[in-house]
């Protein structure tokens, strides 16, 4: 029993590290960094932060990746909702088949579609909007969103739907008012797997965005300069950049296991 | 009036679920529909509360083709077997929702669903949601919610079969009542012999997909029509033997010959299968005519308040049901008794040619 219970510790202690480090560093200035080794620091300072939240270009960062994370999650939602509740419930000729390569899109790295999105969105004047970089995310979790929704819906009895006809249910409110609730904790961590991808992805983020619609972890690239690299106020955006994720996760924690076997459990 | 149902097939992929089945209900009658699992009891049910559509035949509402018609607009209510409520509303919520949906002034939802709570004791649970209710507040609840519409066609599929012992027959007596008040058409499945002779009205009797047997639920149990009916009508199985009879007596294959007196006494000579009901095999002689069989116990298991005695005589597996938990070791020498008057009779085609008058009869040739 202590032999399990240290190496829990042990192992949390490795995974806090990194984190604990950053967020050491986050609250020094740069000079201090460089200078000694300190486990606990000695002159604290918020400096940091204090300039992310007042520089524009810093905060409008975390703005514009809100923003189109936000759209992106409700887009995904959105339209998976009605295709999962399609594939969960009705039959229809080649169901398997397109459920399945729903998925391919999951299956190429995200760099694969960097050209064509460039192109296509070029074209059509998306390039640095926040819409554009929602889009192009929903390729990657609209899939995913599907699938997890599925395995929720599936897990709910399709009694309730008929009870629900045989009382009188249209189909629209018997689908907000009876169903939405019951799969409620795969909606939410639906949106937990939308967020999450679209937070941490870069590159199609990066490059469909010039200035106005431009990503926190795009701006965290700013702080390498011909004077060497900010250490203190990149630590200080990471922290920050961790927090909507740890958020998001606090609220559903409860169903993640759930969530990861694609609501299959 | 009430519901037609013509000639309905139902196939899914090829599997014959329905076959041929054309049925009468009537307004304001009960109807049992008893099977075993895969009878196509609730195919059945699908069909007539519009879930489904039939593979071929109509199905007409008051006279009306209503084949293709969407549930939504027919007057139907259905209980399943699971327990099926809206999980995010109240009990009360669940109670109401047919009634919110049809647009009824809200001071006579309140009254209706508390009249409907009321008859099934929900009104200390109103405000609860189901998942903190127990299994047979669940499905009263799902009972409550089908009743309160008060639709013209009310479909019960199984609705007890999940419940615990006691709460089955406690709900299956308040049902009774309730259903003897409405004006609708009461179908309810069961697979249990037992449950349909205790709901009485009327029985459908159904096996792999086709109807054998309608009627007043009694009278079809004492007059099988075929001895698949009795198979079905009866649990424990009744015991088949096949018997010779020739002017004097019936030669039962395992040894035994029974006296051609009562309802026997004018068979004409032939082979025929004897139908004997589990609970017409006594362990004390009741006549003059039984007839004694010398057996051991196989096994003796208890149901409820009954004692089921697996038997074996002469390479034939019988079973016996007796009232009351009794003991038996397994290996312990038993007297079977049997009244030749309890006996059915069915032709080798197993059609019905003989059934015992009713049991009273038999108890007055008695005395």
């Amino acid at each position: 029993m202590r032999k399990r219970h240290f190496i829990l510790v042990f192992y949390l202690i490795l995974l806090m590290l990194p984190i604990y480090w950053m967020l050491n560093m986050s609250l020094r200035t740069n000079a201090d960094i460089m200078r000694s080794f300190e486990l606990f620091p000695s002159s604290m300072t918020l400096d940091n932060y204090i300039k992310i939240f007042s520089d524009s270009s810093w905060y409008s960062g975390y703005i514009n990746s809100m923003i189109y994370v936000s759209i992106n999650t409700v887009i995904s939602l959105v339209t998976a909702l009605p295709a999962a509740y399609a594939f969960s419930r009705f039959r229809f000729i080649g169901d398997k088949h397109v459920f399945f390569w729903l998925l391919t899109n999951r299956m190429a790295p995200p760099a694969v579609f960097l050209l064509p999105f460039f192109q296509l969105y070029s074209t059509f004047g998306l390039i640095d909007t926040h819409i554009a970089v929602a889009l192009a995310h929903c390729l990657f979790n609209v899939p995913l969103a599907v699938w997890i929704l599925e395995g929720f819906m599936s897990g709910v009895p399709r009694e309730i739907d008929e009870t629900a006809f045989i009382d009188g249910y249209s189909f629209p409110r018997f689908f907000l008012a009876v169903f939405i609730p019951l799969i409620r904790a795969g909606i939410g961590v639906t949106a937990f797997f939308c967020f999450m991808f679209s937070w941490v992805e870069l590159l199609l983020a990066r490059t469909l965005t010039t200035t106005v619609a431009k990503p926190i972890a795009a701006t965290m690239t700013r702080t390498v300069s011909a004077s060497g690299l900010d250490w203190g106020l990149l630590a200080a955006a990471g922290i920050l950049t961790i927090v909507p994720g740890a958020l998001v996760i606090w609220f559903v924690r409860n169903h993640l296991a759930k969530g990861f076997a694609l609501g299959r459990v | 009036m009430g519901l037609q149902l013509d000639f309905i097939d139902r196939i899914v992929e090829g599997e014959t679920h329905l076959k041929d089945v054309s049925l009468n209900f009537e307004t304001g009658q009960r109807y049992v529909l008893l099977g075993r699992t895969q009878a196509g009891k609730t195919s059945l049910l699908r069909i007539m509360a519009g879930l489904d559509r039939p593979s071929k035949g109509r199905v007409l509402a008051d006279g009306k083709d209503v084949t293709g018609m969407s549930v939504r607009r027919r007057s139907v209510a259905m209980v399943y077997q699971q327990f099926i409520n809206y999980p995010s509303q109240t009990v009360f919520d669940n109670i109401a929702s047919p009634l919110r949906i049809a647009g009824t002034p809200k001071a006579e939802i309140k009254r209706r669903v508390m009249e409907t709570a009321r008859m099934l004791h929900l009104e200390p649970l109103l405000s609860r949601l189901p998942a903190e209710l127990s299994g047979g507040q669940q499905q009263r609840t799902a009972i409550a919610r089908a009743l309160v519409k008060e639709a013209q066609l009310l479909l019960l599929d199984e609705p007890l079969v999940n419940l615990d012992y006691k709460l089955r027959e406690e709900l299956r007596d308040e049902l009774q009542l309730i259903f003897g008040q409405r004006e609708s058409v009461v179908v309810y499945t069961t697979t249990e012999p037992t449950e349909a002779l205790m709901l009485g009205g009327n029985i459908i009797i159904m096996h792999e997909g086709r109807v054998l047997q309608t009627g007043p639920t009694a009278e079809v149990y004492h007059r099988p029509a075929t001895t698949q009916v009795a198979e079905v009508f009866s649990d424990p199985p009744i015991n088949f033997i096949t018997a010779e009879v020739d002017d004097a007596k019936a030669h039962l294959r395992i040894g035994i010959d029974l006296p051609l007196t009562g309802h026997l006494c004018d068979l004409p000579p032939g082979v025929y299968k004897f139908g004997i009901r589990s609970h017409h095999f006594n362990l004390v002689r009741k006549t003059v005519d039984d007839v004694e069989i010398r057996t051991t116990v196989e096994l003796a298991e208890i149901n409820g308040s009954e004692t089921f005695v697996h038997f074996r005589y002469r390479n034939r597996s019988l079973v016996l049901q007796e009232q009351g938990v009794r003991i038996f070791k397994a290996g312990q020498e038993v007297s079977v008794f049997v009244r030749p008057c309890d006996v059915y009779v069915f032709g080798e085609d197993d059609r019905l040619v003989k059934a015992p008058q009713c049991p009273a009869t038999c108890a007055t040739g008695a005395n």
